[in-house]
C-alpha cells in the first residue's frame, strides 16, 4: 500500500512538472508582454528594458521557469515589483492585472470556488445516488420512471438554463430569494446559504443525473448477484440485503465517477460561478487567459493538475478500501 | 420411499405449481410437482437446465422474484404451510429451519466481506441475543467441523482467497450455522474439480449423518446421485416423470428420459468401447411445450402419432414395485424389455 501510494506520487509530480513546462512555454508563444504593460504611457526603449530586466524577463526561459518553480518551494523576491514584499513560499508570482500576488488573489477566491462546489457535490451525489438506488428497487414502477425521466432532463440541461429559471422563479416571481452572492460562511452562514443555494441547485441538479443512471444501472446488476441471493437465503431482512450487501458492491464505479468529478471542479466552476454572479476561481482563471495574466494562468492550471492527480491517486487507494480484492502495486 | 413407520416427512411439496410472467408469454417452470423429503433423508432432483429442479428449490426456499412469479400448491415444512406465508415469518424460517448451497460459491459469497463476517451475520441474525464472540465461536468451530485448516485464521480470510474446494466448505459452514432441519444443495459440486466433488459429497453425507437433516440435492449428474441420495426425482419441462429409490430409478428406470440421462454418463466399470449416447435435441422452451408428454419430440420410443402427442401422461406408480412412479406411456412391459435390453449395460446403471 505504502509503496504503491509513493509510486504513484512520484508519477504524480512527473505529471505536474510535464504540465508546468507545457503552460510555462505555451504562454511565451502568446504576445503578452508584461512588461510592456507595466511601462506605462511614457514607455521609452531605455524604460522598457529597465522593466524588462526587472521582471527578470530578459533572461533566458529556462532560467525563467527555474525561478518560478524556486518559489514554489522557497520564496522568492519580488520587492521590485509587488510592491516591496516578499513573496514567501509558495509563491506562484504576481499579478499585473489583479495586481496583487497570485497566492492572495486565490486566497480571495478560493473559498467562494469552495463554498460553490461543495455543497452542490454533497447534495448532488448523495440526491443521485440515492434516487438511483431507489429507482432499482422499484424498477419499473412510478418511482423508477420519475427517477430516470428527472435524470434525462438534467443530463439535457446546463447551469446556466436551469440557473436562470430558478433566478426567475425565486427571485423576480415569487420574491422569496435574496440575489445570488457571495458571504463567507464565517461570517453569516445563513446569508452564505441563501446567497448560494441557486448554485448549488444549478450545478447539482445537472450534475446528478449521471449518478442516478450509474447508480440505478449498478444496483440492477447488483441485485440479480449471487451474493443477493445468499443473503436472502440467510433471512436477512429487505434492508440488511440492500443496504449492506447489494449496494457496498454496487458503489465503487461511483467513488471513481465521483472522485474525479471533484477533482476536476476544485479547478474552478466557471459556468457556476458566472451564474451565480460571484468571483471564484474559475472566473479569475478564465478573465487571466483573456488579459494574458502569466502568473494567474499558471497557478491556477497548476492547481487545477494538483487537484485531478491527487484524486485520481485517492480514488485508487479507495477502491483498495472498498474491494479487498484489488491489490495495489 | 421407505414405508417404514417414520416420522412424516420433514418437507411434503403437493402439487407445486410455478409461472412468471414474462414478455415472451408464460413461463410454466414448475406444473404440479409432489413429493416428500425426512429427515436424515437425501433426495436427488435430477434433470437438464430449465427442467424446473431449480426453480422447485428457489419456491421452497421463497427465493423467487415475488412481483413476477406466480406459485400455487403446497409446501409444508414441518408442518408449516409455506405458499402464501407472509414474508416476515418466510424470512424467520429461511437460513434458520432452512438453509441452501448454491452452485458457484465464488459468486455466491460476498467479495467484500471476510468470510468470518458472513458467518457471523447468519448466525446473528437468528440469535439476535447471542454475543458477537458467541457468534465467532460458532463460526469457527463450523469452519473447523466443514474441514477449513486453521479456522481461526481463516475467520478473517476472504472468499477469493480461498481454493474453489475450500469455497464451498465455507459455504457449506454458512449454511449449517444455525442447524437447518431441511438443506437444499443446488449443483454444489457442480463449479468445482472432479477430484473436489467427491469431497464435497462425502462431507455433505457426513454432516447429513451429524445433523440429521432432510436434504435435497439438486443435480443433472446421474453419478452424483448415486453416490449420495437415497429417493430420486426426475423432472423434464417442469414435470416429474418418474420417482423412485435410488435402487429403482438407477436399476430399473422406467422413463426414456432416465435411460438417456443414465446412457450419457461413463461409468469406470462399463466397457470403455461402448459409447456414450447423448440425448437427442435441446430442452423444450417452458412457453410453448410441446403438447402431450413433452418429451415425445426427443423420445426414440414414443408412439407418434398417439397418446405420447396428444396426452399428458400421468406419474402412476408401478404396479409391480413398491413407490417407483413413472409418467411414460409406453406399456409396462415393453419399458422393462427395452431397459434390459439396451440401457442396463451402459454407463452408472452398470
Amino acid at each position: 500500500m505504502l509503496r504503491f501510494v509513493v509510486m504513484r506520487l512520484l508519477r504524480a509530480v512527473s505529471v505536474l512538472i510535464v504540465t508546468s513546462v507545457v503552460t510555462f512555454s505555451m504562454f511565451f508563444a502568446l504576445p503578452a508582454d508584461p512588461a510592456l504593460a507595466l511601462c506605462g504611457k511614457s514607455c521609452d526603449t531605455t524604460k522598457y528594458e529597465r522593466v524588462k530586466h526587472t521582471l527578470g524577463l530578459d533572461e533566458p526561459l529556462v532560467n525563467q521557469y527555474g525561478d518560478y518553480m524556486k518559489g514554489i518551494f522557497v520564496g522568492r523576491d519580488l520587492s521590485a515589483i509587488a510592491g516591496g514584499k516578499f513573496c514567501e513560499a509558495p509563491c506562484l508570482g504576481y499579478s499585473f492585472e489583479q495586481g496583487e500576488l497570485v497566492t492572495d488573489a486565490l486566497k480571495r477566491t478560493y473559498p467562494i470556488t469552495l463554498s460553490l462546489i461543495i455543497p452542490a457535490f454533497i447534495l448532488y451525489l448523495t440526491f443521485g445516488i440515492g434516487l438511483g438506488v431507489l429507482a432499482a428497487l422499484k424498477r419499473g414502477r412510478a418511482m423508477d420512471k420519475f427517477a430516470v425521466g428527472l435524470s434525462l432532463v438534467g443530463a439535457s440541461s446546463q447551469i446556466f438554463t436551469i440557473g436562470f429559471i430558478l433566478v426567475f422563479i425565486f427571485l423576480v416571481t415569487l420574491r422569496i430569494s435574496p440575489p445570488p452572492s457571495y458571504t463567507p460562511l464565517t461570517e453569516d452562514p445563513l446569508k452564505w446559504a441563501s446567497g448560494l443555494w441557486m448554485g448549488w441547485v444549478a450545478l447539482g441538479f445537472v450534475s446528478m443525473a449521471i449518478h442516478t443512471r450509474l447508480s440505478r444501472a449498478q444496483m440492477l446488476e447488483t441485485l440479480s448477484e449471487d451474493f443477493v441471493r445468499t443473503a436472502r437465503a440467510k433471512g436477512l431482512s429487505m434492508r440488511k440485503v440492500y443496504g449492506k450487501h447489494a449496494l457496498r458492491a454496487a458503489l465503487t464505479p461511483m467513488v471513481t465517477q465521483g472522485g474525479l468529478e471533484i477533482g476536476t471542479l476544485l479547478g474552478g466552476a466557471v459556468i457556476t460561478e458566472t451564474t451565480t454572479s460571484v468571483n471564484g476561481v474559475g472566473s479569475l482563471a478564465v478573465a487571466a487567459a483573456r488579459s494574458g495574466d502569466l502568473a494567474v494562468v499558471m497557478a491556477t492550471v497548476l492547481i487545477s493538475a494538483v487537484f485531478v492527480v491527487g484524486f485520481v491517486i485517492i480514488v485508487d487507494v479507495l477502491y483498495a478500501v472498498i474491494d479487498p480484492r484489488v491489490k495495489l502495486s | 420411499m421407505n414405508t417404514t413407520i417414520e416420522d412424516p416427512p420433514y418437507l411434503r411439496v403437493v402439487d407445486l405449481k410455478v409461472r412468471f410472467d414474462t414478455d415472451d408469454g408464460q413461463v410454466r417452470a414448475v406444473e404440479g410437482v409432489n413429493f416428500t423429503v425426512r429427515k436424515g433423508q437425501t433426495l436427488g432432483i435430477v434433470g437438464e437446465s430449465g427442467s424446473g429442479k431449480s426453480v422447485t428449490s428457489l419456491s421452497i426456499m421463497g427465493l423467487h422474484d415475488a412481483r413476477r412469479t406466480r406459485i400455487s400448491g403446497e409446501i409444508h415444512l414441518g408442518g408449516r404451510q409455506l405458499v402464501g406465508m407472509p414474508e416476515p415469518a418466510l424470512r424467520k424460517l429461511r437460513g434458520s429451519d432452512m438453509a441452501m448451497i448454491f452452485q458457484d460459491p465464488l459468486s455466491a459469497l460476498h467479495p467484500y466481506y471476510t468470510v468470518g463476517k458472513q458467518l457471523v451475520e447468519a448466525y446473528q441474525v437468528h440469535h439476535p441475543d447471542a454475543s458477537r464472540a458467541e457468534a465467532r465461536k460458532r463460526a469457527v468451530d463450523m469452519l473447523g467441523r466443514v474441514g477449513i485448516p486453521q479456522p481461526d485464521r481463516r475467520f478473517s480470510s476472504y472468499p477469493h482467497e480461498f481454493s474453489g474446494g475450500m469455497r464451498q466448505r465455507v459455504m457449506i459452514a454458512m449454511a449449517l450455522m444455525n442447524d437447518p432441519a431441511l438443506l437444499i444443495a443446488d449443483e454444489p459440486t457442480t463449479a468445482l474439480d472432479v477430484t473436489v466433488q467427491a469431497q464435497i459429497l462425502d462431507l455433505l453425507e457426513d454432516l447429513q449423518r451429524e445433523f440429521n437433516s432432510a436434504v435435497i440435492l439438486i443435480t443433472h449428474d446421474m453419478g452424483v446421485v448415486a453416490q449420495v441420495a437415497d429417493d430420486v426425482l426426475v423432472m423434464y419441462a417442469g414435470r416429474v416423470i418418474e420417482y423412485g429409490t435410488v435402487e429403482q430409478v438407477l436399476r430399473e428406470a422406467h422413463h426414456p428420459y432416465t435411460w438417456g440421462l443414465l446412457a450419457s454418463i461413463p461409468s469406470l466399470h462399463g466397457d470403455a468401447e461402448v459409447d456414450l449416447k447423448p440425448i437427442k435435441g435441446n430442452p423444450p422452451s417452458l412457453i410453448n411445450v410441446p403438447t402431450g408428454c413433452a418429451f415425445h419430440p426427443r423420445c426414440a420410443y414414443a408412439l407418434v402419432p398417439g397418446a405420447c402427442v396428444d396426452v399428458v401422461p400421468d406419474l402412476l406408480e408401478l404396479s409391480s414395485r413398491n413407490g417407483h412412479k413413472v409418467a411414460c406411456h409406453l406399456p409396462e412391459s415393453r419399458r422393462v424389455r427395452t431397459y434390459e435390453e439396451d440401457i442396463a449395460h451402459v454407463g452408472v446403471a452398470q
